[in-house]
């Protein structure tokens, strides 16, 4: 039904660029897994690897085990479904769905059959014999989805296939995209540079970044404890602020800024006397009139605050002019603080984190 | 019309629409009306003219109606226009697909140009350059002698064989450059996508890239057709003398028998022939003219 992919020191250049630099990672079979970076991180080029437009220059690309080097597009167990869709305007949607089958030598009986299988799968009744210049943006998506499907990948790969859906239809594409992934149970892999798409439909995210594999792991793991600065900055918000790790007690650092000392936890790879960054999420802060015991704390001063109805974005700025997000739940019982006045960011130990900048290999 | 008059005002609006309309009056409906009017009359001494035999009539169709040789040679003409159109096509189709879809883009311009420099040599030269070429004792039989993939020489320009090279070599590039434009504004997502569908080559060229050519193909097609079938040059230079060509009679009645009421009668049969053939072509593939003038 659905196979792994495996993916050993892939490395890939374009004459002296090397757009993907010995990424090394497995997408376990069924697993929806998700690539995730900003553009011109090399993920397209991971997808075209596994799909099989091109071969790497160094490294193994593995489905089900089987080593894919050499083996064209047409004889891999994969199915792209491309960013602009590529669906076939000058045939009917049935026929697009099973031109897989057609290749294959399936008779019309059979795949017209299946093509309305198909179509009710991703739930697109009676549109079999419509053209598909007819169909709305939706629509092509689940065609192209359902032609994918037609060829019983083992693999299915997805370029930013939702990028060009509006934000309603995005957001029930996803819900869609996942359900259809757990009722045929193929292995997923989608590429996306946006970390709302990748965090709530994935089994698994790598981040990319300059064509290296910045971390692996479940969204939670992504978002809650993030490898290095470039996962925290890319993946949700956060508040940094420079400085020296002066000591490491325990596991707590105590971490020198302009602002005054702080205590944090570690991450990876930074040692104590180095130059580095905390991060804070926004949710993990807050405003307070006074200085908080065992808290680390800065004096800020209130700039814009956005009402976003189930949550407040309150901006603020500290003395030395940097700006810092603070993010509350919403309370009717607590007035917003006003524009101008003069409080304190607070944020626990546990949730700040120092990190070392981006990696400069690749993560497995 | 409302974007030129905006673009360029009112005189060079008016002076282009004038000089357009006088192109085509002067140059192409006149004459034509004028060729017309004379098929219908007859050859007459001058001293008859006006005279009671000076009356329209079918005559000189008839004339082509009981010349067996005639209808025959009229026949030859389109099957060989046919088969050198087919011929076109499928040398072009490769060649503008590669130019199309495979080469690097800032490469294009120069195989354009290569391509494009045997078009300015003058047809009369290029029929020669041919008829040269693949004479008896020609550059042609030598190098195969010399390489020795053929052990006498070959009589090339037998039956229709040197027409059909010199119409192919004149008139190519006029199916290249449709098939080229059409293949080229094909998203080359859809090759790929048909390739990662399991399409073999073959596969993806018949069901994405060839339907999606077709009115590039077509008119290609009916440009390459209507070329040969009114070429007068290379079939007079490349001929054997077995090989005729329905423009070279119309040649003969008009500059040899100076019979121009009949070479009329001939031209509009030609064009009318003609354009009723492809008409059944195209409505037999299914393509229609509005997908030709796109």
């Amino acid at each position: 039904m659905s196979e792994a992919v495996e993916l050993s020191k892939v490395s890939m250049d374009f004459a002296q660029f090397r757009a993907v630099n010995k990424v090394d990672v497995t997408i376990k079979a069924g697993e929806f897994f998700s690539f995730l970076g900003p553009s011109g991180c090399g993920k397209t080029t991971i997808l075209r690897l596994i799909s099989g437009f091109m071969d790497p220059t160094e490294g193994a690309v593995k489905i089900g085990g089987v080593d894919m080097i050499g083996i064209r597009p047409n004889a891999r167990p994969t199915a792209l479904i491309f960013q602009n869709l590529a669906l076939f305007p000058l045939m009917p949607v049935w026929e697009n769905i099973s031109f897989g089958l057609e290749v294959r030598g399936v008779d019309k009986a059979t795949r017209r059959a299946k093509a309305e299988e198909l179509l009710n799968l991703v739930e697109l009744y009676d549109s079999a014999d419509k053209k598909i210049s007819q169909l709305s943006g939706g629509q092509k998506q689940r065609v192209a989805i359902a032609r994918a499907l037609a060829v019983e990948p083992k693999v299915m790969l997805l370029d930013e296939p939702l990028s060009a859906l509006d934000l309603k239809l995005r957001q029930h594409m996803r819900a869609e995209l996942r359900a259809i992934q757990k009722r045929t149970g193929v292995t997923f892999i989608y590429i996306t540079h946006d970390q709302g798409e990748a965090l709530a439909m994935s089994d698994r995210v790598g981040v990319m970044s300059q064509g290296i594999l910045q971390q692996v792991g479940t969204p939670m793991e992504i978002y809650n404890n993030p490898a290095n600065g470039f996962v925290a900055s890319f993946v949700g918000e956060n508040n940094i602020f420079e400085g020296t790790v002066k000591s490491v007690k325990a596991g707590v650092a105590s971490f020198a800024t302009a602002l005054g000392n702080f205590e944090t936890r570690l991450g990876k790879g930074v040692a104590a006397g180095s130059k580095a960054k905390i991060y804070v999420r926004p949710e993990h802060t807050a405003l307070q009139k006074t200085t908080a015991p065992k808290a680390n704390s800065v004096p800020v001063e209130v700039g814009d605050v956005a009402f976003e109805g189930n949550f407040v974005n309150i901006f603020v700025r500290d003395r030395l002019g940097g700006t810092h997000m603070i993010q509350a739940q919403n309370d009717p019982n607590i007035a917003l603080p006003a524009n101008g006045s003069k409080m304190h960011m607070v944020f626990a130990p546990e949730h700040a984190v120092v990190l070392a900048a981006a990696a400069t290999s690749s993560q497995s | 019309m409302s974007e030129l008059y905006r673009r360029y005002g009112k005189l060079l609006t008016l002076i282009m629409i004038l000089l357009t309309a006088f192109w085509l009056l002067a140059l192409v409906i006149i004459p034509n009306i004028v060729l017309f009017e004379f098929s219908f009359e007859s050859y007459l001494p001058v001293d008859q003219l006006g005279g009671p035999l000076d009356v329209y009539s079918l005559k000189n169709y008839e004339t082509f109606i009981y010349s067996p040789i005639h209808i025959r040679i009229f026949f030859q003409t389109i099957i060989y226009s046919s088969l050198v159109t087919l011929l076109c096509l499928c040398m072009s189709y490769p060649v503008a697909f590669y130019l199309a879809k495979v080469i690097r883009i800032e490469n294009a311009p120069t195989i354009f140009l290569l391509l494009l420099i045997p078009l300015w040599v003058s047809e009369i030269l290029r029929s020669f350059a041919w008829f040269i070429i693949l004479s008896f004792q020609g550059p042609l039989n030598a190098l195969l002698l010399g390489i020795g993939i053929i052990g006498k020489p070959i009589r090339w320009i037998s039956g229709f064989n040197g027409v059909i090279i010199g119409l192919i070599y004149s008139y190519i590039l006029f199916m290249l450059f449709p098939v080229y434009n059409a293949i080229s504004s094909l998203d080359s997502n859809q090759i790929e996508a048909s390739e990662d569908l399991g399409a073999p080559l073959w596969r993806t060229h018949w069901r994405v890239v060839i339907p999606h050519a077709k009115p590039g193909i077509a008119s290609g097609c009916v440009m390459v057709f209507m070329l040969c079938a009114g070429s007068v040059i290379v079939p007079s230079t490349l001929a054997a003398p077995n090989s005729r060509w329905f423009t070279e009679i119309i040649q003969q009645w008009m500059f040899e028998g100076l019979d121009w009421n009949v070479g009329s009668a001939y031209a509009f049969l030609l064009l009318v022939l003609c354009i009723l053939f492809v008409s059944i072509v195209m409505r037999v593939l299914n393509v229609r003219l509005v997908d030709i003038a796109k």
